[in-house]
């Protein structure tokens, strides 16, 4: 599978047959070539290329391409035993905190920092100092040379993987530190540690040449593409090819090794970004998808959001996976709707969709998608637009710890709204960042905005978030799982400023969270998400009693609160979330309901409003559940 | 009568104390629960207990005995918090389980054995030939409770273990909790931060606040009726705690900060104080 | 602002109360010389170490095996390698600190002459390529990351890949080699060889830059494409600012601290590269110096230059992380 990844590659496909040519050259050539590459053509003294000689005869009148093929060996099988040598030497020293524990593991990684600094071939000229010149002298050098930096690369791929709990569980279960290596360590870093070796080999291939080419290295008789290249190097203005021929033949060999370590480095990877071919498929779907009647948008007065029918697909590496599927709601001005789901919901896509901020190659459509009177779905980026959504829609994201930009400090950050959309002068902007900040009970504001978001602690952070998001004149607040990263009591603490943000300046929130408690302590009105649609939406304070759809009543049911029950087990839902890439026909909650059946499992049930205005997606909204109580997914 | 005990327990790393002597017995089937927010030591205290954190005072011991950190027999095991960094995606779910094994058993021993700690935790005796990747949170997690009870521990450290999970998946997991301190007598020192959780299953709590443990006893009474100033304020952040101070529940009063009006934004800030420092 | 306010709001800051921002500079300035020191200290030890690691008589190698036996007996005095090992190591020690790096066994020059003599050109070399690289490689990169990011004009970003892969694996010295070829042999643009006139720099700081350029624009991209899909390049977006803007001001700042450790790394092996290239353009610098003396076994010029090119890099190093830590605050308080 992984083979054929790299192999399909165009890169990898010529990497690695470049390689292979290569390796046979190296493997074979001495024994086709020996011959021809020494006879000495007393006629032809550093002759030119002719139809005889391809790229001409050295000063022995030696045919010099078959010199170079036959030099492949040893310049490979030099470049190999030293990167031999760097890898061996690397893990080992790598694998000391591992291995020989903390204390003695910090002597050796500050002695590898030290090391690693000094450029390689700084270090090979040491070492061919040390060892003397000549083939083998600079094949230690070059190993050695290289591995302070595999060193490097080791210890932080292992202390990467030791930081993984299940290095701790085996310790705990008293597996030794050498099987710990061995078991678990080596086998996942072996990807990188491949790429790296095969791209090193590359270096050393031409460290090598290098060194030859310096007099360093390999001495005569025995020659490699560096030794030629020197010799060459002499007749560059009679006969350049002398010179040029092996250090084709290098540049060849070291991108040989070089792409296929870098397909290696492709196909162990993380997927990359989906290409053109796919984004082509994801649109014809989305066309076909559209065809199913488009509803006008109706939007009263005092609403300040609606949506109808919006849909969120990403291209996916074999079908595209449909986060949203035709979610239509309406937000009132100063109204607080929470949207609740677990993860793969789609409530996280809804909430960047709506707020404009997703990106090609992923696929926002809706039949409309009105903002404070204006469909968000027409018109291009315009200056005006921006201005006003970046001054009336504010933003909240739930990771305050990278939401805000590292190298600038906090109140520049804030002040950039004001300058950019209310056209405030610098020190304005900053005045009014200051004051924001200050409205958000950030302490001491004056100093903290000459700070950086790293002297923040998290919860400061999602208050300048949200002070951000009060520069302008926030009509609606989005705020994506904003206290998740939080502790409870400064989840509170949040919760309470953004209901008090709410109460003064009259905005909306929108509310995204996997937490039933949190929405239903903050929002007057709660959807409820599964599998990318709405299946219920009821006042929030009915959640606990009165919802209708099986996995609400269950949702609500599964999490413990103050209240529940100890006597009883908690109520479970069997089954496993839906794969957002294989919906199946009929309601996507079907394989886990109780009350499902086959209705259910081939018609999809529409989302249908009640006469107060609630909604629910079921075809057996509000059946009595069995008791689910021994129940055990 | 007391299976593991913590005897004045202090851990330093640099010049940061994270735990002040921490003293804490868990009793032979009890499950003591340890809360607090993130920074406050929890953690700590538990892997110190496995020796993964380096004691700078006081003694841990297990049965009287100081806890074995060394060599094949771990009697205390750990359950962690992230279900996908605990599992080796390398090897398969069977080999996880077996390597946590005290002795090295036959093939056929060693795939009964497995069998058998699947299914204690309602996984199928298939799932031994999958590896993680194949596994949702909630069942790795299944797998992770199988290794730490393959060690055949006296007690089980579990550290957060539902607060990755799905919601809909952390009830099977808790469940399963109490069903194994039923059925196999186990002693748990069960850590998290959400105290609904904790009040689910634990027998006993303790709160724990900046390296100290500044309340315990048994969860009833603590959860109830708190005593130290830390517990109220915890207690009122729980989400839904004013609605049901709305309902008219009980609820401990003056500490409500009911949403919105000026008192409370008062209040909010006497009850700023005793929040522990939060660390970046 | 009082006291007493000042000291209840530190009671939030992560960490140390009071006078932190001077704290954490005096700290990073601590730490970074003393790795310095140790770097240093390591480096003296290491070329000292030199001439004693050599098997054998390192003065009868340097003087060859017809030297006449009383005439090494007074070389091998003179450079002090009949005292004891501790006596020599102190010796060594007090000459470096007066400037002093011994005498060139073959030439009989005090070696620091030949080394202030050389250096110039050296780091004239290695200074011009570096920025060259950095000028070319940045721009390069950023736009790269714009034009092709998410997958887009997926030929363009082939072509870019390739190009600087091939680019990247082509040794420096190969480059000299080949323009040479190309623009002074052929077409006799340049110079062939030598130190005269701005002309002669061109070919030499090309044939050091390309390489460098080629691998540098690719990381550049790299970490470009990498921060834009930061979470504050989404807040950046959310506060609804041009594009223009949000790559320049929040994503290149963030794409460059990451290019500029490597960068570093760059610099410093480009003090390295120069003395391929050196020897490629028949360059009067170190480059040609180090490498004489490395075959005619002058051990005393040898350990000079190691000495005078490893404290180059450590400079350069201490310098990036200075500016790093300028740059990017946090790099300032990790342990790096």
């Amino acid at each position: 599978m992984r083979a054929a990844r790299v192999l399909l590659r165009p890169v990898g496909l010529a990497g690695f047959g470049l390689l292979v040519l290569v390796l046979l050259v190296a493997v074979f050539g001495p024994v086709l070539w020996d011959g021809r590459a020494t006879v000495v053509d007393t006629g032809n003294l550093l002759a030119g290329p002719s139809a005889e000689h391809w790229i001409g005869t050295d000063n022995l009148g030696r045919d010099l391409f078959f010199r170079v093929l036959v030099a492949t060996r040893l310049s490979v099988a030099l470049a190999l035993a030293s990167t031999g040598i760097s890898v061996a030497l690397g893990i080992v020293l790598g694998a000391a905190p591992l291995l020989a524990g903390r204390r003695a593991g910090r002597l050796v990684t500050g002695a590898v920092s030290v090391l690693v600094a000094f450029p390689g071939l700084l270090l090979v000229l040491f070492f061919a100092v040390v060892f003397g010149v000549g083939a083998r002298g600079a094949a230690l050098a070059v190993g050695l040379a290289g591995a302070p930096a595999f060193a490097r690369l080791c210890h932080t791929l292992i202390a990467g993987i030791s930081a993984r709990d299940y290095i701790a569980a085996a310790r705990i279960a008293g597996v030794s530190r050498w099987r710990i290596l061995r078991r678990h360590a080596l086998p996942n870093i072996a990807e990188p540690l491949i790429v790296n070796a095969t791209m090193a080999a590359g270096g050393a291939l031409l460290t090598f040449a290098g060194l030859s080419f310096l007099g360093l290295g390999v001495q005569a008789p025995s020659y490699d593409w560096g030794r030629l290249m020197q010799d060459g190097l002499n007749g560059i203005y009679v006969h350049p090819l002398a010179a040029l021929g092996p250090g084709i033949a290098v540049v060849l060999a070291g991108l040989a090794f070089n792409l296929t370590g870098e397909a290696f480095a492709a196909a162990f990877g993380v997927d990359v970004i989906p290409g053109v071919a796919r984004l082509r498929q994801v649109r014809n779907a989305a066309a076909e998808a559209r065809g199913s009647g488009a509803t006008t948008a109706s939007t009263d007065a005092g609403t300040i959001l609606s949506v109808d029918d919006l849909r969120v697909t990403i291209p996916g590496a074999q079908r595209p996976i449909r986060a949203v599927r035709g979610v239509g709601f309406a937000v009132r001005d100063g109204e607080a709707v929470g949207v609740v789901g677990e993860s793969g919901s789609g409530k996280s896509m809804t909430a960047l969709a709506l707020a404009r901020l997703i990106e090609e190659p992923i696929r926002v459509e809706a039949n409309h998608l009105v903002f404070a009177g204006e469909d968000l779905m027409a018109g291009g980026d315009s200056a005006a637009r921006r201005k006003r959504l970046g001054t009336s829609l504010a933003v909240v994201f739930q990771d305050p710890m990278t939401s805000f930009n590292p190298v600038h400090r906090v109140g520049p950050q804030l002040a950039e709204v004001s300058r950019f959309h209310q056209g405030l002068s610098r020190r304005a902007a900053l005045a009014r960042a200051v004051d924001r900040l200050r409205a958000v009970r950030v302490r001491d504001p004056e100093r903290r905005a000459r700070q950086y978001p790293f002297e923040f602690s998290g919860g400061m952070r999602q208050r300048a978030m949200i002070g951000m998001g009060l520069m302008g004149t926030p009509r609606l607040i989005i705020a994506d799982e904003p206290t998740t990263a939080l502790d409870v009591t400064v989840q509170r603490q949040v919760l309470e400023l953004l209901t008090e943000v709410r109460r003064d300046t009259g905005a909306a929130l929108l509310l995204i969270s996997h937490d039933v408690s949190v929405v239903t302590d903050v929002c007057d009105r709660v959807l409820v998400m599964y599998a990318g649609r709405i299946v219920e939406e009821l006042p929030a304070r009915d959640l606990r009693t009165l919802a209708r759809h099986p996995y609400t009543r269950a949702l609500v049911a599964a999490v413990p609160d103050m209240e529940t029950d100890l006597t009883r087990p908690l109520a479970v839902i069997p089954g496993l979330p839906v794969d957002p890439s294989r919906i199946p026909d009929g309601c996507a909650f079907a394989a886990r309901c109780p009350l499902a059946d086959d209705h259910c499992r081939t018609a999809d049930p529409p989302l249908r409003a009640d006469a107060a205005g609630n909604r629910v997606a079921c075809h057996k909204a509000g059946q009595a559940l069995p008791d689910t109580a021994e129940v055990t997914a | 009568m007391t299976v593991l005990s913590f005897r004045d327990v202090s851990v330093r790393y640099g010049s940061h104390t994270v735990l002040k002597g921490v003293s804490l017995d868990i009793a032979h089937g009890e499950i003591v629960g340890l809360v607090g927010e993130s920074g406050s030591g929890k953690s700590t205290l538990a892997r110190a207990a496995v020796g993964l954190a380096p004691l700078a005072g006081g003694r841990i011991l297990l049965d009287d005995r100081p806890v074995p950190t060394r060599g094949r027999a771990r009697p205390v095991q750990m359950v962690f918090q992230d279900p996908y960094s605990s599992l080796d995606p390398r090897m398969t779910v069977g080999e996880s389980i077996a390597e946590a094994m005290r002795e090295r058993l036959g093939k056929q021993a060693r795939r009964a054995e497995i069998t058998r700690l699947l299914a204690l935790v309602h996984l199928d005796a298939a799932r031994a030939g999958d590896r993680p990747g194949r596994l949702s949170g909630g069942q790795r997690q299944r797998v992770a409770l199988a290794r730490a009870l393959a060690a055949r521990p006296e007690v089980i450290l579990a550290d957060e273990i539902t607060s990755a999970l799905d919601v809909s998946v952390q009830g099977a997991v808790l469940n399963l909790v109490r069903e194994m301190r039923r059925e196999l007598d186990l002693s748990m020192l069960f850590i998290s931060h959400n105290l609904a959780v904790v009040r689910y299953v634990a027998d006993r709590v303790a709160v724990m606040y900046d390296g100290e443990i500044v309340e315990h006893g048994p969860t009833t009474q603590v959860l109830g009726s708190p005593q130290h100033e830390y517990t109220r304020h915890l207690l009122a952040a729980v989400p839904g705690a004013a609605h049901r101070a709305s309902a008219g529940d009980r609820a401990s009063a003056g500490n409500q900060a009911s949403v919105g009006n000026q008192a409370s934004a008062e209040n909010r800030n006497g009850i700023l104080s005793p929040t522990p420092k939060e660390h970046t | 602002m009082s006291e007493t306010t000042s000291a209840a709001v530190s009671r939030g800051l992560p960490g140390r109360p009071g006078g932190l921002w001077a704290n954490r500079w005096f700290r990073f300035a601590l730490r970074r010389t003393g790795r310095l020191l140790i770097s240093l200290w390591i480096l003296v030890t290491a070329s000292f170490l030199m001439i004693h690691l050599v098997p054998g008589d390192p003065v009868r190698a340097a003087l060859g095996p017809t030297a006449p036996a009383d005439l090494v007996l007074a070389r091998t005095r003179e450079l002090g390698l009949l005292d004891p090992l501790w006596r020599q190591y102190a010796d060594y020690l007090v000459h470096l600190f007066h400037g002093e790096l011994g005498t060139s066994i073959t030439s009989r020059l005090p070696v620091s002459e030949t080394i202030a003599q050389r250096l110039p050109a050296s780091a004239q070399l290695a200074v011009a390529a570096f920025v060259v690289s950095m000028l070319v490689a940045v721009p390069v990169g950023v736009g790269m990351a714009v034009l092709t990011r998410r997958g887009r004009r997926r030929r363009t970003e082939l072509a870019f890949t390739g190009t600087s892969v091939v680019l990247g694996a082509i040794p420096d010295f190969l480059f000299g080699v080949g323009l040479v070829y190309l623009l002074a042999v052929q077409t006799h643009v340049f110079p062939v060889a030598g130190r005269d006139g701005l002309g002669s720099y061109v070919l030499p700081v090309l044939a050091l830059a390309i390489g460098p350029a080629a691998v540098l624009s690719r990381i550049v991209r790299v970490e470009m494409l990498a921060v834009m899909e930061a979470d504050y390049i989404r807040t950046a977006r959310a506060k609804r600012l041009t594009p223009v803007r949000i790559h320049l001001t929040h994503a290149l700042p963030n794409a460059v601290t990451a290019t500029l450790t490597l960068g570093g790394l760059l610099l410093s092996s480009l003090v390295a590269g120069t003395v391929l290239v050196e020897n490629v353009f028949a360059w009067p610098g170190l480059g040609s110096t180090i490498v004489s003396s490395i075959t005619s076994k002058d051990y005393p010029l040898v350990q000079g230059t190691v000495l005078v090119y490893g404290v180059g890099v450590l400079l350069i190093n201490t310098l990036v992380d200075v500016a790093l830590a300028l740059l990017d605050p946090r790099s300032a308080i990790g342990d790096g």
